[in-house]
Formats: structure tokens, sequence, C-alpha cells
């Protein structure tokens, strides 16, 4: 189980990229640390691997205060986003480095080796350099490098980010396969919303160094805490606008969100909107309409699947009902 | 690529650069004709091809004057220095690149100004110093005043060296248990090993064509290098151009070996020293 | 990386401090002590050859002694002189070489090696070779012009207090020109060939385009080349002693030169002490002037 207690991180420059994080990982667990550049989420995982000492706050690992170790005694294994595969090593000694490091028997070693890889299709690799194998391959090693050390837990930092978007998916199922075998816990950090949703146990959405909230994906879809998150979960974005708006019941001034799913193109609908740009994805149609308010016109984007409608057409919106949510138009917050 | 009917700026072709090509090599060609031509052809009429070529002069170099002490010499210094430079100057360097210290910077700014400092100035005090320790026209005696400037390039070569290298792969192998010494055995050294081999090569390098200090510390020819041993060339009536030449052509050799087999890894050297990392 | 603040860090940086030590020790034993004593030679009166009038302390009174002295004034004069002529010839060549080599693909090898020698023979042997080429007698540059009728049968270079400072200048620019070309070829190699294309396409003529964009962008290389010949100029010894010995008289005579012959001929060490700081001082505001203006360059090019 790994506790992290009001943690904090300042830079001698005065750039705080880490203020006040409290987020506790269950034993098996895969949770996701995802938000835009800059969010702090590799500094996290930095901070709970040992490389980054915090400017305050606790870490706990197993029960075990951690926050004054060194990175070498935490037991943690980390797969970077550049894999960080030894370049003048073998896979094999790549693989091994962490036993050998700590004196392990060789036959232990020579065991573990050969199981991780023959569980990651590895054999036919095993006496290459990292330079000689493809981007696929070098991220396999740089997991299995991590798995044969049976570490307390797994920090992924973007390890998909570098692979083409087709094997991406790939990597992405033998993941949630390898979690499930492994019964590990993970923590996974990405920058792309669409994968933390479909990965993660919980995912923990972050902004400038804080969390902001921390749910299973599906309710961070459903009930977004704040309008951050809920513009930031879910493609295309969520649809915001200012009540009163017709057509739903909210106080005046409040923020109402509906995301493109949960709008629909009704002739019998509320809002009136000029279709703008239509954009074909194949399977269903993006098309952002405008729609005059008193403040001016906004964008509102709808998702349909009929066939596409012609620019410039007026056409009336209707907005689900039950899929609405209300924010507090200065704080952003949820209300309820 | 290049649109044929676009214009665009290149260097100048390469033969347009062949009269600079051959003004640098000049005189180094000049330097090999005559040291094979007999002291009164030297005098009388240069010529670009060698008349009556003969090893006279190298005979006189090895026989009369005994030039295998000073290259001995040279080499001795030069290969000493090197290996205490190179290990003391890594474990600096890497500290300077990796670790958190006070005054880093202060401590580069101090090597930086110690290989500014005029080597003459410091002649005098190491001159009393080693006169004290006994140190002079010895080997360590050469070598503590080459330290002065091999250490300071060292470091600075080796910093800019370490810090271009990869951080992720420390932090990988430190998560797998090694400690900041052991990283830099088995993950730093070996990936910095170019950047060691060009730094031991410019050391050695500076410290085979170093004359004052060679000049200043050793007392006799049994110990004196090349360079000095060149330059202190007498004749009886005149310069013995052709067996100073020889004794040049001789220097130059193993520096013309090095720069042929190691040319990239000088380049890079030098390239690494010049951008301030 | 400032100073450390955790545990962690503290322990690290106590190892950093065990990494350091032998540089440091030998740098502090080899390098400061003897620099420091130097500075307090050259506050003393120190004539090896007057013993008895022992080691007073004068302050700055070698200084003064040197300003006053025209030896020195003049030292300065040539010191300052040569830097001025060397340098910018180093760097236009540098840069011609430069261009040659980052141009000459097939030749590669032999271009890199003729660019390197130069540097990397002792200056010793640079010196003596362009001293032989030089000379009244046996030198080929004076054979050639000879033959061609534009020299008397007895001109000699080192008897000329101006001409004696030919070979010199010949022999400092031959050695480091190579090494300004390395230099300002990694700037070259940095430029992107986007940027040459853009220009073609704007209509740009091949001058221009080397006007404009590769000039510029070089700057900071320049700078940096100039940088480092100017300094090593200034504290120019090796090739005046081999070449002219100083000569005709003290005509070719750089400030290291004449510190040296205090020191060690006349065996005056405060006096000769005090000269080498001023070397020194000469460097370090040069330096500074230097670091000023890589700083502003830098500054302006991110604005």
């Amino acid at each position: 189980m790994l506790v992290l207690s009001d943690l904090a991180k300042t830079y001698p420059n005065g750039y705080a990229a880490i203020r006040g994080v409290d987020l506790t990982i269950e034993d098996g667990e895969l949770l996701v640390l995802v938000g835009p550049s800059g969010c702090g989420k590799s500094t996290l995982l930095r901070l709970i691997a040992g490389l980054e000492t915090p400017s305050a706050g606790r870490i706990e690992i197993g029960g075990t205060d951690v926050t004054a170790a060194p990175p070498q005694t935490r037991d943690l294994a980390m797969v970077f986003q550049s894999y960080a595969l030894y370049p003048h090593m073998t896979v094999r000694e790549n693989l091994a480095y962490g036993l050998t490091v700590r004196r392990t028997a060789r036959h232990t070693v020579a065991a573990r080796v050969a199981a991780v890889a023959e569980a990651l299709d590895l054999q036919s690799l095993l006496d290459r350099r990292p330079a000689q194998l493809s981007g696929g391959q070098r991220q396999r090693v740089a997991l299995g490098r991590a798995m044969v050390r049976d570490p307390k837990a797994f920090l992924l930092d973007e390890p998909l980010s570098n692979l083409d978007p087709a094997l991406r998916a790939q990597a992405r199922a033998e993941l949630v396969r390898l979690h499930r075998a492994l019964h590990a816990t993970i923590v996974y950090v990405t920058h792309d919303q669409e994968e933390a949703m479909t990965l993660g146990a919980r995912v923990a959405v972050m902004r400038d160094g804080t969390v902001e909230q921390v749910a299973p994906p599906l309710e961070l879809y459903a009930r977004p805490s704040n309008t951050f998150v809920a513009r930031f979960i879910g493609s295309p974005a969520m649809n915001f606008l200012t009540a009163p708006v017709p057509g739903v019941d909210a106080p005046a001034g409040t923020l109402v969100g509906i995301r493109p799913h949960d709008v629909t193109i009704d002739p019998t609908g509320s809002l009136r909107a000029t279709v703008d740009l239509v954009e074909p994805r194949g399977h269903d149609t993006v098309i952002s309409l405008r729609h005059e308010t008193t403040a001016g016109p906004v964008t509102v984007t709808a998702v349909t699947g009929e066939s596409p409608l012609p620019v410039g057409s007026e056409v009336r919106l209707n907005l689900r009902h039950d899929r609405v949510h209300l924010f507090d138009a200065r704080t952003g917050a949820r209300i309820d | 690529m290049r649109w044929p009917h676009v214009r665009t700026w290149t260097p100048r072709p390469a033969w347009a650069g062949t009269p600079l090509i051959a003004a640098l090599l000049f005189p180094l060609y000049w330097m090999l004709v005559s040291s094979v031509t007999a002291e009164s052809q030297i005098f009388e009429s240069p010529s670009l091809v060698p008349l009556g070529p003969s090893l006279d002069h190298y005979r006189a170099l090895f026989d009369e004057r005994n030039f295998l002490v000073p290259i001995r010499n040279s080499l001795i210094v030069a290969g000493l220095t090197t290996m205490v430079t190179i290990p003391v100057a890594a474990l600096c360097a890497y500290a300077l690149a990796r670790l958190p210290m006070r005054g880093k910077s202060a401590l580069l700014a101090l090597v930086l100004a110690i290989s500014m400092f005029p080597q003459i100035s410091i002649v005098p005090p190491l001159y009393l110093i080693l006169r004290e320790l006994r140190l002079l026209n010895t080997y360590p005696g050469l070598v503590l005043p080459y330290l002065t400037f091999s250490a300071p390039l060292a470091i600075w070569l080796l910093t800019a060296f370490f810090r271009q290298l990869p951080r992720d792969l420390e932090d990988a192998a430190m998560l797998d248990g090694a400690s900041r010494l052991r990283v830099l055995r088995d993950v730093v050294a070996p990936l910095a090993a170019p950047g060691l081999a060009s730094t031991a090569i410019l050391t050695f390098l500076y410290c085979w064509n170093e004359f004052l200090f060679a000049l200043s510390f050793t007392l006799g020819p049994d110990r004196y290098t090349v360079p000095v041993a060149i330059a202190l060339f007498r004749g009886r009536y005149q310069v013995p151009w052709g067996e100073v030449l020889a004794g040049a052509v001789v220097a130059t050799i193993p520096v013309a070996l090095l720069v042929f087999v190691f040319q990239r890894r000088i380049v890079a050297g030098l390239t690494a020293g010049s951008m301030k990392g | 990386m400032t100073g450390p603040t955790s545990p962690l860090e503290r322990a690290e940086a106590r190892l950093a401090l065990i990494l350091v030590a032998p540089a440091l020790g030998v740098i502090l034993l080899v390098a400061l002590v003897p620099v420091a004593a130097t500075l307090w030679e050259a506050l003393h009166r120190h004539d090896l050859r007057l013993p008895w009038l022992g080691r007073p302390f004068i302050g700055v009174g070698n200084f003064a002694e040197a300003l006053g002295d025209p030896r020195f004034r003049v030292a300065i004069l040539h010191t300052v002189g040569f830097a001025s002529v060397s340098v910018p010839l180093e760097l236009a060549l540098g840069l011609a070489l430069a261009l040659t080599m980052h141009s000459a693909v097939r030749l590669r090898t032999i271009v890199r090696v003729a660019a390197l020698l130069p540097w990397a023979i002792p200056t010793v042997v640079a010196a003596l070779v362009w001293r032989f080429m030089f000379d009244a007698q046996a030198g080929v540059l004076n054979a050639s012009l000879r033959g061609a009728g534009l020299l008397g049968p007895t001109f000699d270079w080192f008897v000329d207090p101006l001409a004696a400072w030919v070979p010199i200048i010949a022999a400092d620019v031959w050695k480091t020109t190579p090494f300004v070309a390395v230099l300002l070829l990694a700037g070259l190699q940095t430029i992107d060939h986007a940027l040459y294309e853009a220009a073609g396409v704007d209509g740009a003529s091949s001058t221009r385009q080397f006007l404009t964009i590769t000039l510029p962008l070089l700057r900071p290389a320049l700078i940096v080349a100039g940088a480092f010949r100017a300094l090593d100029a200034l504290r120019l010894f090796d090739l005046a002693y081999v070449v002219t010995g100083g000569g005709p008289g003290t005509a070719t005579e750089p400030l290291s030169l004449f510190a040296f012959t205090a020191l060690l001929q006349r065996l005056r060490f405060g006096y000769g002490s005090a000269l080498s700081v001023t070397v020194f001082l000469l460097t370090f505001a040069f330096a500074l002037v230097c670091v000023r203006m890589l700083g502003r360059s830098l500054t302006e090019e991110r604005s």
C-alpha cells in the first residue's frame, strides 16, 4: 500500500511543482495519474521513486515511512518514457542488472530472467543490444527489467507514448493482462485521457501540482467534480453554457455542462443553433454549431450518428435532461 | 533535398579550400624534406624535392645526441600525467555534473581561472617547492606541475561529457539498487568511454607538447623532454638545422599517429570543451 | 542545483565532497599555493643576486616600477598588438577552413588530419619549422623571393624589429587556425539546412544567404573561438622564445617573455612576479569583457 500525505515539492527557483497531494494506492491497484503537461504527474512519480526529495509531506510504502529513504532501498521499479535500457549491456544483462546489483544467487537470476523472457516473448532477443531492437521490443525489455525484480510497486512513466498508435493499443492490452496476472500495484502516468480511461481502476486527474479528483473512470465521466475535470475527460470536450439555458432547469448564472454525445439534433429541441463545421469521423460525425445568447455567440459541439448536415443550416438542439451537469460559475465546483 | 532550380548557399566546394589545406600541410612537408637533405644542400639551394636524400641527420640524432632519451622521458611524463589525471578528474567531474554540492559554480570558476593563469608566473614558487622536495630533474617533478593544467582541462572536458549523458540511465540504475559509485562504474563510465578517451588523448598531447615547465624543471639532458631537447640543440658554428628538423620530425610522429587514429575523438573533445554546458 | 536540503541530498553532498577532494587537493597544492606565492612575491623586493637586501615588503613598489619601465610598456604594446593582428586572421582563416571541412565529404579524413596536425604538434616544433623557413640563408621563403627577384640578397627577417614579428604571427596563425576551425565547424553543423532552402525560395542569392544566415548564426561560435584565442594570444611565450628569442633586442618581446627574463635571467623574483601578475590581470580583464559580450549576445538571441 502506497500512501502519500500532504506531499509538496518546490524547486529552489520558487517553482511549486507539487502542492499538497494526498493519495492512497491500494495493493494490486492500477492507478493512473493523468493531466496536461506541466501538471506535475511525472514529478509525483519521481517523488514516489525517490529520485526527487519532497519539500514537505510523507511517503509510506507498506506501512514504512520512506520519505528520507534513497531510491535504492525503496524496492520500486520504474519504466521510463525513454525506456532507459543500458545500451552497453545485452538484453539478458539488462534484465538481470537489478538482481546482480543486489548479489542475488546466479541460478536465481537465471531462472527469473528466463521466466520474464518467456512471459514477454523476449527469448530470442536475450543476446542482443538495445540498439538492435525495435521500439516495441525495447518497451517490453523495459517492462521485463521491472518485472524481474518483483518490486513492491511498478511506476510507469508514459511507457506507451513512444510507440505507434497501432502498437500502442496492443501494448495497452498486454499491460492490463499482465496487471491481472501479477496482481501488481501500478502507478501509471499518461497525458492521454483516453488511455487513462481504458486502463485504470482509478484515475487521478492532476492540474498545477494538485489532484483535482481521483475516482474510477466512469465516475469521472459521469460526475466530474469541477469544470477542469469535466473538460479534460471525454472527447470531444464538454460544452459549457451559462444559465439561463432554454429547456434546462438551472439557477441563473450557473454553468451548465453537457457532453457532445448528449446533445441531439431534434426539431422539437429547445435550443436554436446554426451549423458551423461538420467533421465526419466515419462511425459518427462531430458538428460544431453556433448558438446565440444574450452574451454573444457560443460554440456547441454535438456528436451524432446521422448523416452530416449542410453548413449554415438552422437546427434545433435537445439536451438530455439526465445528463446535464451544473457547476458554480465562480469556483468551477460541481453543484449537486 | 535541394530543388535544382532553387539556389541555396552551400559551403564552397572542397576544391576551393585546397590552397588552404596545402598551406597547412606545406611546412610539415618542408620539414620532412629538409630533414633528409644534406646539411650543405639545405643552405645552398632549397628545393621542393629532396636532392640526394639521406638519413644522416637521423643517424646523428640517435647516435650522437641520444635522442631516445628525451623520447623516453616525454613518453613517461605524458603517460604518467594522463594516468593520474583521468581518474582523479573523472571522479571530480561526475560529482560536479550530477551531485548536489554547495559552491559548485565557484569550483568550476576556480578551475577555469587556474587554466587561465600564465604558466610563467608559477614557475618560481614551483621551482622552490620542487627543490625542497628534491624533485627537480625527476619524473614526479614534472608530473606534479603538469597536473596544474591537465587537471583543470580534464575536469572541464569530463564535466561537459558527463552532463550530456542521459540522466534516465543513472536513475534506472539507482532504482535497480546501485549506489552512486556503482552507477558510475557500471553505467556512466562505459558510456563515457569515448569522452574519457578524448580527454586522455588531449591530455597526453598537451603534456607531450609542453615546453616551459620542462625547460624550467629539468636540469640536464638525461631528463629533457623532446621539446626541450630540440630547442636546445647546439651546433659548433651554427644551428644544426638538419638534426633539429630530424628531431622535429621524430617529435611529430607520435602526434601524427594519434591524430590520424583518433581524429574523431579529438574533434569531439575540443567541441565538448567549447560548449559551456 | 544549489545547496542540499534533505538527508538524502546531504548524503549525496558528502559523497560529492569525497569525489572532488583529490582533484581539489592537487589543484590546491600545485596551482593555488604557487599562485598565492607569486602574488606574495610580487609585493616584496626579492633579488636573488642581492641577497643582503633581504625580502622587504614593498607593497605596490614593483608594480610602480613596472609602470615606469619603458620596456614593460613596450611589452604590453607587443602583446596586445600581436593579439589584435593574429586573432582576426585566425578567425577569418579558421572560418574558411571550417567551411572547407564542412563540405568536404569524400576527402573528409585528409582534410581533418591536415587541419589537426598543425594544432597538435609541439609549439616548439612549429616555432622551429617557421624559424627555419624564414631563415635568411637556409629559409625557403627568402630563397623563393630572391629567385623571383623581389628581395635583396641580404634581407634578414630577424634583424628588422617589425619584420621579426612576421614569422611569429605566421607560426601562431598556422598553428591555431585548425583549433578555430574545429570550434566553428561545430557551429556550422548545427545550422538547419531548411533555413537556406527557405531563403533560396525567397530569392536570396548564395552570397546573401551566407551573409544573412550563416554569419549571424555563427556569431556565438565566433565569439567563443575569438575569446579562447585572444586569451591564449595574450599569454604568448613559447613562440616568441623559440622563433626570435624576443629579438632583435627586445623588439618582439611579449609580456610573458619579459617576465621570464626578469625571473630566470635577471633573477629579480619580486619584480618578475609582479610582471606575471600583470599578465594575469590583463587576461582576466579581457575574460570578463568576453563573458559580458557572450552573455549579451546570448540574451539578444533569446529576444
